[in-house]
C-alpha cells in the first residue's frame, strides 16, 4: 500500500505539522514573557496596582501557553532523530552543539525560574520575583537565538568541512557557524514577529473589553500598550522583512523567484506580481496582475535592473512555487494590515479617542489572530522555499530521511493530528475563556484564578499582593466553591 | 575494562549524568502520576500535584538535555536508536504531552477534572513504560548496517522489554511515593508510605528478574558480571543494592521525612552503575561503541566549555527553586 516515496512524504507532513503547531506557542510566549516583565517592572516602578492586576491576568494565560509550548517542543527535539536520522547523523556534529547550547542556556533558565514566576510571588521578595520573570523572558529569547541559528545554518551553510563519510564537520571557527549569513536577519524578523503577534492578541483582548465597557481602566491600559507596539514595531518589521528578502536574494535566489512568481527571467526590469495562479507544470503564472518594473526596484533598487527567473534553475532544484507565492503574500498582506492598524491608532491617540473609536476596536479584535497566521505563513515561505534541500545546496530532503516503514510514520502522524487538535484545542478554549473574563482590580494570580495550583505550606497571600480582593472573583462555580475549602 | 579518560569518555559520563538526573527527577513526577488515582480526589490529589507543580518543567528539561546531548555528542547513536524504537519514542512523547498539560488544565476546568486526572495518570504511565522499554530494546541489541538501523519496526517488542518497562514503572512509583512521604503529612502521608512499600517490593522483584534475564540474554554481559577480573568491579553493585534495599524497607515503615526518598535515589544510582558495567563501552549494543558514535573533537570541546560554564549555574538555580518551595505541602495555605 505504501512505498518509500510515501514514507518521505509522510515524514515531511509530520515534521511540518508538529513544528508548525509548536511554533504557534513560542510566537506567543516569547512576546508574552517580555510583556509580563514590562508589566511587573512598571508595577515595581510606579506602584500602581493596575499593572499588577494586568500582570496576574496575563500570567494565567501565559502558564497555559507555556505548558503547551514545552510539551510540543519536547516532541520537536526528538523529531530530528525519528524522522530525519540520516540528516541527524550527517549534520549532528555541526548543529547538535548549537541545540545543546539552547538546552543549557535557554531551556534550563526558563524552566528553572518558571516555578518561582508562576507560584512564588508570596514566597520570595518582589525583587527576586521580578528577577525570575526577567530570566524567563530572557530564556525565551535565548532559545530563539540558538534554534534560529540552527535553522539559518541549514539555509545558508558555512564554516564546515566535509568528511569522507559525508558528515558535516565543524571548521575552524564556531563563530562563522553560529553567525551564518542569514541568521541575523532571521533572528530579528522572527523575534519582532513574536512581539507583534503578542501585541495583536493583547490588543484584541483589550478591544473586546472596551467594546463591552468603555470605562474599564485595565482594558484601556492594555489596549493602549498594544497599540504602541503595533504603531512602532509594524513598520520596523516591514523594513526587517525587506532586508531579509534582499539577503535571501543573495543566498537563495530560487526562493525569491518563487516568492515573486518569476518563472521567466526579466532582462529589462521585472514586474511585481500582486496576484496570479502559479502553474508549476507549465512553469507559468496564470492570470497575473502586476506592476511593471516594481520588483526590480524593490530587489535591485533600479527600475530596469535585470532579474533572473526560475528558467535559469534546473527543474529538480526548484521549490514548489504555488505554496510559496501565496504564503508570502499572506504574510506581507498581514504586515501591511498591521501597519494600518498602528497608524489608525496613532490618529485616534492624537485625537484623544483611543478608548472611544468603536471601529478601531472592532478592527483590532478582528486582527487578534493575524500574527499567528503571518508567522506560520512566513515559516512556510522560508521552509518550503528551501526545498528540495534540507541543507541548502548540499543535502536533499529526500536523502535525509529515516529508514522507516510508511505505516509506522502514517500511524504516528494520525496520532499527532488527533491528539494535538484535542489537547491544544482544549488549551485554546481555556485561554479564550480566561480572555473573556474582564481584567479587574484585585486580579488573582495563577494559583487562584479558578482555584489554580497552589504552593507549599504555611504561606498566606501577602496583603500587598492581593489588594482589595473583591467578592466577584471568588469561585462562582459550585464545585469549585466546595472543593478543598 | 580499560577506561581511557579522553573527551569521548567524559562525554559518555556527562550524558549518563543527564539521563540519571532525568530519571530521578522526572521519575518522581511520573511516579506521582502513576499513583495519582490511589489518592483521594480532593485534597490528596491536589496536594500531590502541587508538590511538583513548580518544578516538573525543570525536571523534564533533563530529558531534552539527554536527547539533545546524545544528538550533539553521539549523533550516530541518536540516529540509530530513535528509528529503532520509533513507536516507543512517539508513545513517550504523546504521553508527556498529556501529562504536561494536565498540570494546568485540571485547574482551569473543574467540570472535566476527572478526565484531566486520567490524562495525567495515563500519560505518566505510558511515558514511564515507554522509557523502560526503550532501555530494554537498547540492551537487547539493535541491528545496524551501514550506519543505519536495519531491523523492522516491531523488533523492540519482546518479553524482556516488557519486563524492563514494568520495572521502570515500579521504580518511578517508588520515587513518587517516597517524595510524597517527604512532602505530605497526615493521612496522605500514611497512604504514600503504604504505596511506597508496595512499589519497593515490586521494584526489587523486577530489578532482580531483569538482572537474571540479562545474564541469559547475552554471553558478553554474563562474562562481565561473572568472571575475574571484572567481577571485582561489578560485585559491589549487587551487594550494595541489597544493603540499600533493606534500609529502604525499614525506613518506609516509620519515616516521616526525606530518608526513604534519598534511599530510593541510591537504589536508582546503583541500577545505573549496574547498567554501566553491563553496557560499557557500547552506546548501541552490540556493534557501536562510544568512540564509533562520537562527534568530532571540535564539537566535543565546544560543548564542554558550555557545560563547564552553565552546569554549575543550572544546578545552583535549580537548587534555589527547590529551596523556595521547601517544606510540607498543605492545602490550608491559600485560603
Ligand atoms: C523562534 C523561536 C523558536 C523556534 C523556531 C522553535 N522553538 Fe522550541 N521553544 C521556543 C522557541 C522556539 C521557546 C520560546 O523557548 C519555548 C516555547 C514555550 C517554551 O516553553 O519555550 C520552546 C520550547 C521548546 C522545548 C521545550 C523546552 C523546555 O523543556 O522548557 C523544546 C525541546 C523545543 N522547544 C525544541 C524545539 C525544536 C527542536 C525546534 C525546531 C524544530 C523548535 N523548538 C523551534
Ligand atoms: C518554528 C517554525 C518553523 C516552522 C513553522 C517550520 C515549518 C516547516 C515546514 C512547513 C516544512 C516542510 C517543508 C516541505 O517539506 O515542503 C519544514 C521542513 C523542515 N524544517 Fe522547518 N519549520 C520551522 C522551524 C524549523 C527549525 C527551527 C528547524 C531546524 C532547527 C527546522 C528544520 C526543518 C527540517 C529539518 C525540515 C526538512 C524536512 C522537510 O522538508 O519536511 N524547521 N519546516
Ligand atoms: C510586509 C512586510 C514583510 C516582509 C517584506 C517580509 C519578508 C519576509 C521574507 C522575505 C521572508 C523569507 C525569509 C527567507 O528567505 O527565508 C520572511 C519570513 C518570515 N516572516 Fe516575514 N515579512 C513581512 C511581514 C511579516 C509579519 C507581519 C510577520 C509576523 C508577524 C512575519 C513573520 C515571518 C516569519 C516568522 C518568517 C520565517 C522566519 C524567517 O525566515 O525569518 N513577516 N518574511
Amino acid at each position: 500500500m505504501f512505498d518509500q516515496a510515501d514514507a518521505l512524504l509522510l515524514a515531511r507532513i509530520q515534521f511540518a505539522f508538529t513544528v508548525s503547531f509548536h511554533f504557534i506557542f513560542p510566537a506567543f510566549s516569547i512576546g508574552l514573557a517580555s510583556y509580563l516583565a514590562v508589566l511587573e517592572g512598571l508595577w515595581l516602578k510606579t506602584g500602581e496596582a493596575k499593572y499588577l492586576d494586568l500582570f496576574k491576568y496575563w500570567l494565567k494565560i501565559f502558564a497555559i501557553v507555556f505548558a503547551m509550548g514545552v510539551v510540543s517542543g519536547i516532541v520537536m527535539s526528538y523529531q530530528f532523530g525519528t524522522n530525519w536520522s540520516v540528516f541527524s547523523d550527517l549534520a549532528g556534529p555541526v548543529i547538535g552543539p548549537l541545540m545543546a547550547y539552547e538546552v543549557l542556556t535557554a531551556f534550563f533558565l526558563e524552566a528553572g525560574f518558571l516555578g518561582v514566576m508562576l507560584f512564588g510571588m508570596e514566597k520570595v521578595g518582589r525583587k527576586l520575583h521580578f528577577l525570575a520573570t526577567l530570566m524567563v523572558a530572557l530564556g525565551t529569547c535565548v532559545s530563539a537565538f540558538w534554534i534560529l541559528s540552527v535553522n539559518s545554518w541549514m539555509q545558508t551553510p558555512v564554516g564546515f568541512e566535509m568528511a569522507a563519510s559525508g558528515q558535516f564537520l565543524p571548521g575552524e571557527s564556531w563563530w562563522d557557524i553560529v553567525f551564518n549569513p542569514s541568521f541575523p536577519y532571521r533572528l530579528v524578523h522572527t523575534v519582532i514577529a513574536a512581539y507583534l503577534t503578542t501585541a495583536f492578541v493583547v490588543g484584541a483582548v483589550g478591544a473586546w473589553h472596551l467594546l463591552k465597557d468603555r470605562t474599564n481602566q485595565h482594558a484601556r491600559t492594555m489596549f493602549s500598550m498594544a497599540m504602541w507596539m503595533a504603531a512602532l514595531v509594524a513598520p520596523l518589521q516591514i523594513v526587517a522583512g525587506d532586508m531579509h528578502g534582499l539577503n535571501t536574494l543573495e543566498h537563495q535566489p530560487a526562493k525569491v523567484m518563487a516568492m515573486e512568481g518569476h518563472y521567466e527571467s526579466h532582462p529589462d526590469g521585472a514586474p511585481l506580481y500582486l496576484f496570479g495562479i502559479p502553474d508549476d507544470d507549465a512553469q507559468r503564472l496564470d492570470y497575473a496582475v502586476g506592476i511593471p518594473n516594481l520588483s526590480s526596484l524593490i530587489l535591485k533598487h533600479s527600475l530596469d535592473a535585470p532579474l533572473a527567473g526560475l528558467d535559469t534553475i534546473p527543474r529538480e532544484d526548484q521549490p514548489p512555487v504555488s505554496i510559496i507565492f501565496w504564503s508570502f503574500r499572506i504574510m506581507v498582506g498581514i504586515g501591511f494590515a498591521m501597519l494600518g492598524i498602528g497608524a489608525w491608532s496613532l490618529l485616534a491617540r492624537m485625537r484623544g479617542k483611543l478608548s472611544e473609536w468603536r471601529w478601531l476596536h472592532r478592527a483590532a479584535l478582528l486582527m487578534g489572530p493575524s500574527g499567528f497566521v503571518a508567522v506560520i505563513a512566513g515559516w512556510v515561505t522560508t521552509e518550503v522555499g528551501r526545498q528540495p534541500w534540507v541543507i541548502y545546496g548540499l543535502l536533499r530532503t529526500a536523502d535525509a530521511a529515516s529508514p522507516l516503514a510508511a505505516p509506522a510514520i502514517g500511524a504516528s502522524l494520525l496520532a499527532f493530528v488527533v491528539i494535538y487538535f484535542a489537547v491544544f484545542g482544549a488549551g485554546t478554549w481555556y485561554i479564550l475563556r480566561l480572555m473573556k473574563s474582564p481584567p479587574h482590580t484585585g486580579e488573582f494570580g495563577v494559583k487562584r484564578g479558578s482555584k489554580g495550583p497552589m504552593r507549599a505550606a504555611g504561606i498566606t497571600p501577602g496583603p500587598t499582593q492581593n489588594p482589595g480582593r473583591d467578592p466577584d472573583t471568588l469561585p462562582r462555580d459550585k464545585e469549585e466553591a466546595n472543593d478543598g475549602s | 575494562m580499560a577506561v581511557n579518560v579522553d573527551l569521548t569518555t567524559i562525554w559518555a559520563f556527562i550524558i549518563a549524568f543527564g539521563i540519571f538526573a532525568y530519571v530521578v527527577m522526572d521519575g518522581f513526577d511520573l511516579g506521582i502520576g502513576i499513583l495519582f488515582p490511589t489518592f483521594n480526589p480532593g485534597s490528596g490529589r491536589d496536594r500531590a500535584m502541587n508538590s511538583i507543580a513548580p518544578v516538573w518543567d525543570g525536571n523534564e528539561t533533563w530529558l531534552v538535555l539527554g536527547g539533545g546531548g546524545l544528538f550533539a555528542a553521539f549523533p550516530l547513536a541518536y540516529a540509530v536508536i530513535l528509528p529503532a524504537t520509533y513507536p516507543l519514542i512517539i508513545a513517550m512523547l504523546l504521553g508527556l504531552v498529556f501529562r504536561g498539560v494536565a498540570f494546568e488544565f485540571r485547574w482551569r476546568d473543574p467540570s472535566h477534572r476527572k478526565a484531566w486526572d486520567f490524562a495525567f495518570t495515563g500519560g505518566s504511565f505510558v511515558a514511564a513504560m515507554a522509557q523502560g522499554m526503550t532501555l530494554g530494546a537498547l540492551l537487547q541489541g539493535i541491528e545496524v548496517v551501514d550506519r543505519a538501523y536495519a531491523g523492522s519496526w516491531w523488533d523492540w517488542l519482546t518479553p524482556y522489554t516488557l519486563l524492563t518497562g514494568l520495572g521502570t514503572v515500579a521504580g518511578y512509583a517508588l520515587l513518587g511515593a517516597t517524595w510524597l512521604v517527604w512532602k505530605l503529612d497526615g493521612d496522605a502521608q500514611v497512604h504514600a508510605r503504604t504505596m511506597g512499600k508496595r512499589a519497593a517490593w515490586a521494584t526489587l522483584l523486577l530489578i532482580g528478574s531483569v538482572s537474571m534475564y540479562n545474564l541469559a540474554l547475552n554471553a558478553e554481559y554474563a562474562s562481565r558480571w561473572l568472571s575475574a577480573p571484572e567481577i571485582y568491579f561489578a560485585a559491589p553493585v549487587p551487594i550494595l543494592t541489597g544493603v540499600v534495599a533493606l534500609a529502604l524497607l525499614r525506613a518506609l515503615a516509620t519515616e516521616r521525612h526525606s530518608k526513604p526518598f534519598w534511599l530510593s535515589i541510591a537504589l536508582f544510582f546503583l541500577g545505573m552503575a549496574g547498567l554501566g558495567v553491563t553496557m560499557w563501552p557500547y552506546v548501541v549494543p552490540p556493534g557501536i561503541t562510544i568512540w564509533d558514535a562520537a562527534a568530532p573533537e571540535r564539537s566535543q570541546i565546544f560543548m564542554l566549555i558550555g557545560v563547564a560554564i552553565t552546569m554549575p549555574l543550572i544546578i545552583g538555580y535549580t537548587a534555589w527553586a527547590y529551596w523556595v518551595f521547601r517544606g510540607k505541602v498543605a492545602d490550608e495555605g491559600y485560603h
